[in-house]
């Protein structure tokens, strides 16, 4: 008898929830060891971190709120990824959506909320879109890796949003501090019928639909999905390569740009550099365990923002480092990835010949 | 007068550039072998650490040098798993790896931060630290420094000279032949990734213990991502990862003296160079038309058989 490795005829049904269940519970464990490594209790810290996350209707709403740059930015990386684009700059692009967005509210500080909250949402999607068409013109014109130049056009954004927060756009009143000054009442999205939860929640729906509209029902969508999958089919069906990338890394960068804008207004109502939390990298995973659809990714990004909140309050009542979140998020995907392998091949205990 | 100014500068250069000469030559042996590991970021984060924590607890920084290389090649080793026996995609899986490897060493590295270790030494070397010029440059540096002037001339040799070098490029050039010709492709390639995450965690002891010789959170600062640039700039070659590697520590030196000269240009704008002049680099080597000299099969798994 000996074991081999043989291709499934089907799919194996209902695949994704075990994977994704096995993918959880190995992950859990190893956080769990990690815990208890450093003399912390492995179950009451996972408690904690539930709790913190999903247990009480504060934690949801902290939850809900972190799933919004998450979601938005996912969404933009797996519209990317479809088409096999390997764009990891949405946190730069966040970035740029977020300068952008503060340009508009600094520069017009008396402007009623009509005017100057249209106008920073066309702030920050130019300036994320803008800044995404940098790797797209380096891909399409001179064949420049993309995964290189958005990474490091990640650190670019970011000590630019530095620059302008340590610098020329810092608040004189702010003892020192890198801020900005605080934005008019104008320039800042208001939460819905005065609870916490705010209109940000409402673009993302938009969002969500109109990508899953694209994606499903036009031609562009079938473009992008066919480009991803056989580009040089694609090629010889003149499906416009080219333009297709500059598509995916303009709503890409649109995207992230709004999660940029919304993080700054809606939460904390200022520019500063604690608004870059990462959140374009966790978008890279919530995009993948989604695999690439609109409507999961709505799920994983709240799944994922409930790990992000429920790391905070291990951090607090624990004093876990927040790192052990990076953690969890790396296990996750990993595993994923591995028992994705089972979907399409099976291990069969075979009987030796003769 | 200016060779004063000028021979501190290149002395700086040559140590800002060792911990990514090693990790590019990691990279690249891996590259070669057909895996992309995007993971060098946290291998070398992952590898400082360890390098801190084995040079720490037994005083012996030769240990931690090896801890290091080990860091590296385990967090690799994750990489290997996931792609060559689950045949994962190797984009998302190193991506995958670079976020688990920056939360394992902030995580691990929390209680540490700021706490020194026993590193590395200057040793000049005798004879050659007292050639004018090049000694103070090359030759007045710590063993690591030495260690990384070899290396790029052992892989060359591997690759150049021997049948194993043949067999991993084969691995990364042309798997089907590879196994056709009675290699086992798997193992090659297992061998490529493990390799490489020793060397890149090497570079990352070097962070810790000769470059700074303590512990602080986010050391690697992107290091490991100008790495594998440097991999494409280099066009899979050992040689031009030196100058690469160099080029690199160049800019880094220069930005830090700068910063060290009290200049009015704000330092946040002088961090953006190293990371601007890595794409400005990839657009060089994209205008000289060689990049297609990746390995072919770079990317792509290979099937499971039955």
């Amino acid at each position: 008898m000996r074991l081999s490795i043989v291709k499934r005829q089907e799919p194996l049904p209902g695949g994704s929830f075990f994977i994704l269940a096995g993918a959880l519970v190995f992950s859990l464990s190893i956080s769990a060891l990690l815990l208890a490594l450093q003399g912390k209790s492995a179950l009451g810290g996972l408690y904690v971190l539930w709790h913190g996350a999903f247990g009480a209707g504060y934690a949801l709403v902290d939850t809900i709120l972190k799933s919004v740059p998450i979601y938005l930015c996912g969404l933009g990386v797996a519209v990317a990824f479809r088409m096999q684009i390997w764009n990891i700059g949405a946190e730069g692009q966040f970035a740029m959506g977020a300068v952008g967005a503060t340009w508009a509210a600094l520069t017009f500080p008396e402007a009623p909320a009509a005017l100057v909250l249209p106008l920073m949402f066309a702030c920050a999607a130019l300036a994320g879109g803008a800044f995404a068409f940098i790797p797209a013109w380096l891909k399409t014109r001179l064949k420049v890796n993309e995964i290189i130049s958005t990474l490091m056009l990640n650190y670019i954004a970011i000590l630019f949003l530095d620059y302008l927060v340590y610098g020329p756009w810092k608040e004189k009143r702010s003892f020192g501090f890198p801020m900005t000054a605080q934005f008019s009442d104008a320039a800042v999205i208001g939460g819905i019928g005065g609870s916490r939860l705010h209109w940000g929640l409402v673009v993302c729906v938009l969002a969500g639909i109109l990508v899953f509209v694209m994606l499903r029902f036009t031609r562009l969508g079938f473009e992008l999905k066919a480009s991803g999958s056989a580009a040089r089919a694609s090629r010889y069906a003149r499906m416009p390569y080219d333009a297709l990338v500059w598509t995916v890394m303009a709503i890409c960068g649109a995207l992230a740009g709004t999660a940029g804008l919304i993080e700054t207004s809606a939460t904390v109502n200022r520019l500063q550099p604690s608004v870059m939390a990462g959140y374009g990298y966790t978008a890279i995973v919530v995009a993948w365990l989604a695999r690439l659809n609109p409507l999961t990714i709505a799920l994983a990004a709240f799944f994922l923002a409930g790990l992000r909140v429920g790391v905070e309050n291990l951090q607090l009542e624990l004093q876990v480092p927040a790192a052990f979140g990076n953690i969890m998020e790396g296990l996750i995907l990993l595993s994923v990835l591995a028992g994705q392998f089972f979907q399409t091949y099976r291990i069969a205990l075979r009987r030796r010949a003769g | 007068m200016t060779i004063d100014l000028l021979i501190p500068l290149l002395a700086a250069t040559v140590q800002a550039g060792t911990p990514v000469l090693y990790a590019t030559l990691g990279e690249m042996v891996t590259e070669r072998s057909g895996t992309l590991n995007l993971g060098v970021e946290g291998m070398m984060l992952v590898g400082a650490f360890a390098a801190f924590l084995a040079s720490t607890a037994t005083g012996s920084p030769w240990v931690g040098f090896v801890a290091g290389g080990l860091g590296g090649l385990g967090l690799a080793a994750v990489h290997g798993l996931v792609t060559i026996v689950f045949t994962g995609n190797q984009v998302v899986s190193g991506l995958a790896l670079t976020i688990l490897g920056s939360g394992l060493a902030a995580y691990l590295g929390t209680p540490y931060v700021g706490a020194n270790t026993p590193g590395f030494g200057h040793l000049p070397l005798p004879l050659l630290a007292d050639i004018p010029v090049l000694g103070p440059v090359f030759f007045r540096h710590d063993a690591l420094v030495y260690v990384s002037y070899v290396l790029p001339v052992l892989i060359w040799l591997l690759f150049a000279r021997t049948r194993l070098g043949l067999a991993l490029d084969a691995a990364g050039e042309n798997p089907a032949a590879a196994k056709a010709a009675g290699l086992s492709v798997p193992g090659l390639r297992w061998l490529g990734v493990l390799a490489g995450g020793f060397l890149v965690g090497l570079g990352g002891a070097y962070l810790s213990l000769s470059y700074t010789h303590l512990w602080t959170n986010g050391l690697a600062a992107g290091r490991g991502w100008i790495a594998v640039a440097l991999v494409i700039f280099a066009f899979w070659r050992p040689g031009r990862a030196v100058l690469g590697a160099y080029l690199f520590g160049g800019v880094m030196a220069f930005q830090l003296r700068l910063q060290a000269s009290g200049t009015v240009l704000p330092s946040s704008l002088l961090l953006m160079l190293p990371y601007v002049l890595t794409i400005l680099v990839l657009l060089l080597s994209s205008i000289r038309g060689r990049v297609k000299n990746a390995p072919a099969a770079l990317g792509a798994n290979v099937e499971p058989e039955g």
